[in-house]
């Protein structure tokens, strides 16, 4: 817990907190952080570097990395490299409105469950059980291929695959929480039952989720290439990272196609896996560095 | 206010349920306090005291069954709307905890969270208004440097520093009634005896009543005028203070006297009452201590003595007349 007020500390220098805070991070915490910052920067600017346009057809197909097309350039002579690095534009962002619509889903619901409890709960965890039977992959496509092919729909599919992790995360915490001193004191005190809940419970609930959200970023970026992989998210021409793949699994021998975006989502991957690790360690104090 | 006391409590019974029929952990008691007077209840853990007080203030888990009277300033608490009740909590009635760490919320400064009980119970309060009054309110419990100290969390603060401030919170809004649930038992014995000072002088300075619930007889004696011995769920002596420590007519809070270390006597062995209290769960068909009691009798496991006069004190045991007028039988 001293770490959320260590965060939350402080009229003045915030943000120099957060930095002294994230500098305790392990080494490969830091290389997440790295990566990560190098896809932001690299999704809000990219339409400005001077890279070729990722949709432009030229003649030289399939011609391996060089130093003209330092990736290569695939089946329609697009250069590889440029697509890679607009594909950043696609996945991320889609990762970025499933991950926080999930958050948001997941932990009012899970909140509502745990706090209210009785038939709310059974109705809402019953829900979230049933939606986690499922094999994640299965029902995700099941959805896109119900709602039709295209990022916002694969989205939307990804939040019906994700909220209930988050649901059953924040109503684990709400359920644990609920029971600490301060909530019966602050009941004591005369508190009302919503002022209980978001002014003494949910603000010392959220590390897990956070923790959990931070990992679970890479996860959902790799869903989102699955779906556009099998054809049920990014449509063509668009360079989607899945998308790609796809198209450089069917010319096999010329590897660099799926080997600019296949590294694209390995890092993504790796960087939030490594971040979220880094904040395990830093939340929680009690188990082994 | 009327001749009616602070709080009258009949009869408060509190039950949970369990795994075969419901359990009783208040068993009925009666307990009169008037304003600006001290009571102090004392008992071992599961006597059933705490349990009591949070019954009347309905602070126990929705599972539990409530019955019997507790009026307040004559207003009935047991059963009182949720809505209604909140208006009195933090307001009339100061709550003060065991842990003052875990009763505060570590997520907020302590400023902030003596500004929410006051704004809680004045709307019209304005933010300023209600920090300096804060601030006061840190500088009355004696916190050096209040200014400072409002904008810290409760990890920042010592142990004794907490509770201090835990009965600041407490007094924010100037309540009649204050109940304090083992005050001192989370801290070091050099602070509780300033805790409890502070707590004597705020009390009579301000004319609060208090309920002081604790396990420690050396708390309530140089702080309650009355006192209501616990046990199994039951008031088994009631007394004054003087009565109590000097007149004990009950087995159990002689145990409880004998049990105190004294200054006068050279002790190597600490005295201690055999055994341990009865399980909720099972409790003895009789009088609950009597299977601790050294004088239990065939009888005592038959009867359960309800609460009599015997000689100065309202005693629960069939045997109090042969105990009666024996004095202080340690020390």
């Amino acid at each position: 817990m001293s770490v959320a007020s260590d965060i939350a500390k402080g009229d003045s220098g915030k943000v120099g907190q957060l930095f002294n805070f994230l500098n305790r991070l392990p080494i490969t915490g830091k290389i997440g952080i790295v990566i990560l910052l190098f896809w932001t920067v690299t999704v809000l600017t990219v339409q400005f570097w001077p890279i070729a346009d990722p949709l432009m057809m030229a003649a030289r197909r399939l011609q391996p990395p060089s130093g003209a097309n330092w990736l290569g350039t695939d089946a329609l002579g697009r250069d590889v490299f440029a697509r890679t690095l607009h594909g950043a534009a696609y996945t991320i962002p889609v990762a970025v409105v499933v991950v926080v619509s999930a958050v948001v889903i997941g932990s009012v619901a899970g909140a509502a469950a745990g706090y209210l409890g009785g038939w709310t709960d059974s109705i809402i965890m019953r829900a979230a059980d049933v939606t986690l039977s499922f094999p994640p992959i299965l029902l995700a496509m099941t959805v896109a291929a119900t709602l039709g092919p295209g990022l916002p729909n694969a989205a939307v599919a990804m939040i019906i695959v994700w909220w209930p992790i988050y649901a059953r995360l924040m109503r684990a915490q709400v359920l644990e929480i609920r029971t600490r001193e301060h909530v019966e004191a602050a009941i004591a005190g005369g508190a009302g039952k919503t002022r209980v809940l978001v002014v003494h419970i949910l603000p010392l609930c959220w590390t897990p989720t956070l923790i959990n959200a931070t990992m679970d970023f890479g996860q959902v970026a790799l869903l989102a290439a699955s779906l556009s992989f099998i054809g049920l998210g990014a449509v063509p021409p668009s360079p989607e990272w899945g998308a790609m793949i796809s198209e450089g699994a069917s010319k096999f021998y010329s590897w660099w196609i799926a080997f600019g975006p296949g590294m694209a989502i390995l890092s993504v991957v790796l960087a939030t896996s490594f971040l979220g690790d880094g904040l395990r360690d830093l939340f929680d104090r009690r188990g082994p560095k | 206010m009327t001749g009616s006391p602070l709080l009258e409590i009949r009869d408060l019974r509190a039950a949970f349920p369990g795994p075969s029929g419901p359990v009783e952990a208040v068993r009925g008691i009666d307990l009169t306090l008037e304003a600006s007077e001290v009571l102090g209840i004392v008992g071992e853990s599961g006597s059933g005291k705490s349990v009591a007080m949070m019954a009347l203030l309905q602070l126990l888990p929705s599972t539990a069954t409530i019955s019997g009277s507790a009026r307040f300033k004559g207003q009935e608490l047991i059963g009182m709307p949720r809505r209604e009740i909140r208006q009195i909590l933090g307001k009339d009635i100061g709550c003060i905890f065991q842990d003052p760490l875990s009763a505060f919320n570590p997520v907020l400064t302590i400023g902030a969270q003596i500004i929410e009980a006051i704004r809680l119970h004045d709307r019209k309060i304005s933010k300023r208004a209600a920090l300096s009054r804060a601030v006061e309110l840190l500088a009355s419990v004696s916190i050096p440097q209040p200014q400072q100290r409002a904008r810290q969390y409760p990890h920042e603060f010592s142990g004794g520093m907490r509770q201090r401030a835990m009965i600041a919170m407490a007094l924010a809004n100037e309540p009649s009634l204050l109940i304090a649930d083992e005050p001192t038992t989370a801290l070091d014995v050099t602070v509780q005896a300033q805790i409890l000072d502070l707590m004597r002088k705020l009390a009579q300075e301000r004319g609060i009543g208090m309920v002081l619930i604790t396990h420690d007889l050396g708390v309530v004696a140089g702080m309650a005028r009355d006192i209501a011995v616990m046990y199994g769920g039951r008031v088994v002596e009631t007394g004054t203070a003087e009565q109590i420590f000097y007149d004990t007519n009950h087995p159990y809070t002689q145990g409880l006297i004998a049990a105190m270390p004294s200054l006068d006597q050279k002790t190597d062995m600490l005295v201690s009452i055999e055994g341990t209290p009865p399980s909720i769960f099972s409790r003895p068909p009789g009088c609950s201590f009597a299977p601790r009691c050294h004088m239990a009798q065939p009888m005592c496991g038959e009867t359960d003595p309800e609460l009599r006069q015997v000689n100065t004190t309202l005693t629960a045991c069939l045997r109090a007349e042969e105990l009666a007028g024996q004095g202080r039988v340690t020390a």
